[in-house]
C-alpha cells in the first residue's frame, strides 16, 4: 500500500519487539486482530457489508444490472471489481483515478471471488449471449490501518453473499439470492526480519520486506496467491504462510456464516 | 424538480407519506469522532440518508500554488459512492458533486478561523455512503461536526437542512420521494449564533410567501440540529473522559499501594 515514510526509531522498536518475539499491539504471530462483519448497511445496494479488521474499515456495495455478456462467455454474467482508496481513509490517498495500489487491490479480491468461482455466474445469464447481469462490486476503503487485501476481501465476499439479485425492478420475475457455491477467504502474511506475521498494522507493513496474501476455499484449497513488495520469501516462509492462511482461513469463514 | 405534482404525497390530516407533520424533521442519529485516521470526524444518519465526514488539517497545502501566506484553505470534497443510489453512480467526481464540494468549502470557510493556520489547507472529505434526498445537507451538517473533532477553531458549528414544497404545501427536510416529485428545493445552512446564512439554493418554485415561511422554517430546523451536533461532540468527549477514568482504576497507582 501507500509506502510513506516510518520513522528510525519506530522501525527499530518493531524489529527489536519481532526478535524478542513480540509485536506492537501484543498479538501472536498467527492471530487476526478483532473482526466485525455487518451486513446490509446500505440500502441502495443489491448487497452491501462494512467489515472492520482492527482499526482498518471498508465498506462494500453490489450493484446489479442487465447487460450484454463478454463474446467469450455468452452464457455467464459478468462480475467487475473495483477499489477506491478515498483520501477519507489516510492522509497518504489522494483523490484522482485508480493508481497501482488500488489496481492491485481491487485485482487480487477480484481473482479470489473469480477463481474460487464464488458466484454461479451462469445461473447470472438471462438470455444466452444477450442478456446477462452485471455484477459491480465497489469497495471503499474508510480507515487505513493495514491489511487491505484481507479486509477488501472479507467486506467483497460478505456483500455478495448478503445480494439479492433485482429481477423484479428488472421485469424479469421474483427477486431471487445471489447464487453462490463457496466463500472465498483471504489471509495476507507480511516477512518481517524472517518471521511471517499474520494479518499486519499499516506500521507493520510499512517495515515489512514481503507480503503474501492466499485465498483458500471451503475445502482449504488454494484459489489465489499474491506476493506483494519489494523483498522475497524463502519457500518455507511460503508454506508457513499457506499453512497459516489455510488454518485461520476455515475460522474466518464461519464469522462470514 | 420532478414535475409530477399531482402525486399525493400529503393526506388530508397533513400527514407525509413517512408519517411525518409538515415541520417534521426526519430521524437524526450524529455521531462524533467516528474513524481513526483521520484528524476529526463524524457520521450522520438523517432518515435514510448515510454520511460520513473527515477531517485531515490544518496540513501542508498541496498544489503549492494554491497557498495562501495569509490564512488557511478549506478544501471540501463531497462524494457519493457508487451504491448509494439506485443506479450505479461512476465513481469519481461530477458536475454536481463539483459545484456542492464548492458550496461546502466556502461554508465552512467563513466560520473557520483560517488566519491562524497561515498557508496550510484544511481538507474535508464528505462520503455518502446512502442517498435519500437531502445529502448536501447531511454532508455539511457531519463536515462541521467533524471539524469540531479534530479541534480546530470555528465560529460555530454549521447545522444544515432543506426546506421544500410538496402539493402546495412548504415542508420540512424532504425526503426522496418528495423531492423527485415535489414542486422546490431550498437546502440552507446557517450560524446558529448569528442567524447568518452560509448556504441558500433554491430550485423549483416559490412565492414570496412561501419562500418566507420556507426560510423560517429551516432556519427553526437548524437550531434543533444545532443541539445534536453538539450533543454528539460532549458524548463523544464524555466517552474518552470515561475510559480515562476506568483505565486509571483498573492500574494499580503507586500511590495507593
Amino acid at each position: 500500500m501507500a509506502r510513506s515514510i516510518v520513522s528510525e526509531i519506530k522501525r527499530d522498536h518493531i524489529h527489536k519487539l519481532i526478535a524478542d518475539g513480540k509485536r506492537v499491539d501484543g498479538r501472536a504471530w498467527d492471530e487476526f486482530r478483532n473482526i466485525t462483519i455487518q451486513t446490509n448497511v446500505v440500502e441502495t445496494a443489491e448487497g452491501s457489508s462494512r467489515v472492520k479488521i482492527g482499526n482498518t474499515e471498508v465498506i462494500v456495495g453490489v450493484k446489479m444490472s442487465v447487460g450484454e455478456p463478454f463474446s467469450d462467455t455468452p452464457n455467464r454474467g459478468v462480475l467487475s471489481t473495483n477499489a477506491e482508496l478515498i483520501p477519507m481513509a489516510s492522509p497518504t490517498f489522494e483523490s484522482g483515478p485508480p493508481d497501482e495500489n488500488s489496481i492491485e487491490l481491487a485485482r487480487v479480491v477480484d481473482r479470489g471471488i473469480r477463481e474460487s468461482q464464488m458466484i454461479d455466474l451462469e445461473k447470472l445469464c438471462i438470455e444466452p449471449g444477450k442478456k446477462v447481469w452485471i455484477n459491480f462490486v465497489d469497495i471503499y476503503v474508510l480507515d487505513f490501518d493495514g491489511n487491505l487485501f484481507d479486509a477488501c476481501s472479507l467486506g467483497a465476499v460478505a456483500a455478495i453473499k448478503s445480494a439479492v439479485v433485482p429481477a423484479a425492478a428488472n421485469g424479469l420475475g421474483e427477486d431471487y439470492p445471489m447464487p453462490i457455491t463457496c466463500t472465498p477467504v483471504s489471509v495476507t502474511s507480511v516477512q518481517i526480519e524472517n518471521s511471517i506475521l499474520v494479518d499486519p498494522t499499516l506500521d507493520e507493513e510499512k517495515v515489512a520486506a514481503a507480503r503474501l496474501t492466499v485465498t483458500t476455499d471451503d475445502n482449504g484449497d488454494l484459489r489465489a496467491m499474491q506476493k506483494g513488495l519489494r523483498g522475497a520469501l524463502t519457500l518455507e516462509q511460503v508454506k508457513t504462510s499457506i499453512e497459516t492462511s489455510r488454518r485461520l482461513g476455515s475460522e474466518i469463514r464461519k464469522l462470514i456464516g | 424538480m420532478g414535475g409530477n405534482s399531482d402525486m399525493k404525497l400529503i393526506d388530508e390530516n397533513g400527514i407525509r407519506i413517512d408519517g411525518r407533520k409538515v415541520d417534521e424533521l426526519r430521524p437524526i442519529k450524529i455521531e462524533a469522532g467516528v474513524l481513526k485516521s483521520a484528524d476529526g470526524s463524524a457520521y450522520v444518519e438523517i432518515g435514510k440518508n448515510k454520511v460520513l465526514a473527515a477531517v485531515y488539517g490544518p496540513r501542508e497545502c498541496h498544489p503549492r500554488h494554491m497557498q495562501n501566506p495569509a490564512k488557511a484553505i478549506v478544501q471540501c470534497k463531497y462524494n457519493m459512492i457508487s451504491f448509494s443510489v439506485s443506479d450505479r453512480k461512476r465513481p469519481g467526481p461530477d458536475r454536481r458533486s463539483v459545484e456542492i464540494s464548492k458550496l461546502i468549502s466556502e461554508a465552512m470557510d467563513y466560520v473557520v478561523f483560517t488566519e491562524n493556520y497561515p498557508r496550510t489547507s484544511i481538507d474535508v472529505y464528505i462520503e455518502v455512503l446512502q442517498a435519500n434526498a437531502g445529502t448536501r445537507c447531511a454532508g455539511l451538517t457531519a463536515a462541521a461536526v467533524a471539524l469540531a473533532d479534530a479541534g480546530i477553531p470555528m465560529k460555530d458549528i454549521i447545522p444544515a437542512v432543506a426546506v421544500g414544497k410538496v402539493n402546495d404545501q412548504v415542508v420540512l427536510d424532504l425526503n426522496k420521494e418528495e423531492d423527485n416529485y415535489g414542486q422546490a428545493d431550498l437546502p440552507i445552512a446557517i450560524i446558529p449564533r448569528t442567524g447568518e446564512v452560509l448556504l441558500l439554493q433554491m430550485d423549483g418554485h416559490l412565492t414570496q410567501e412561501e419562500f418566507d415561511k420556507a426560510l423560517d422554517m429551516g432556519v427553526k430546523a437548524c437550531q434543533e440540529i444545532y443541539e445534536l451536533q453538539k450533543d454528539a461532540l460532549r458524548r463523544r468527549y464524555a466517552i474518552v473522559n470515561g475510559e480515562d477514568e476506568a483505565k486509571d482504576e483498573d492500574q494499580e497507582m503507586p500511590e495507593e499501594a
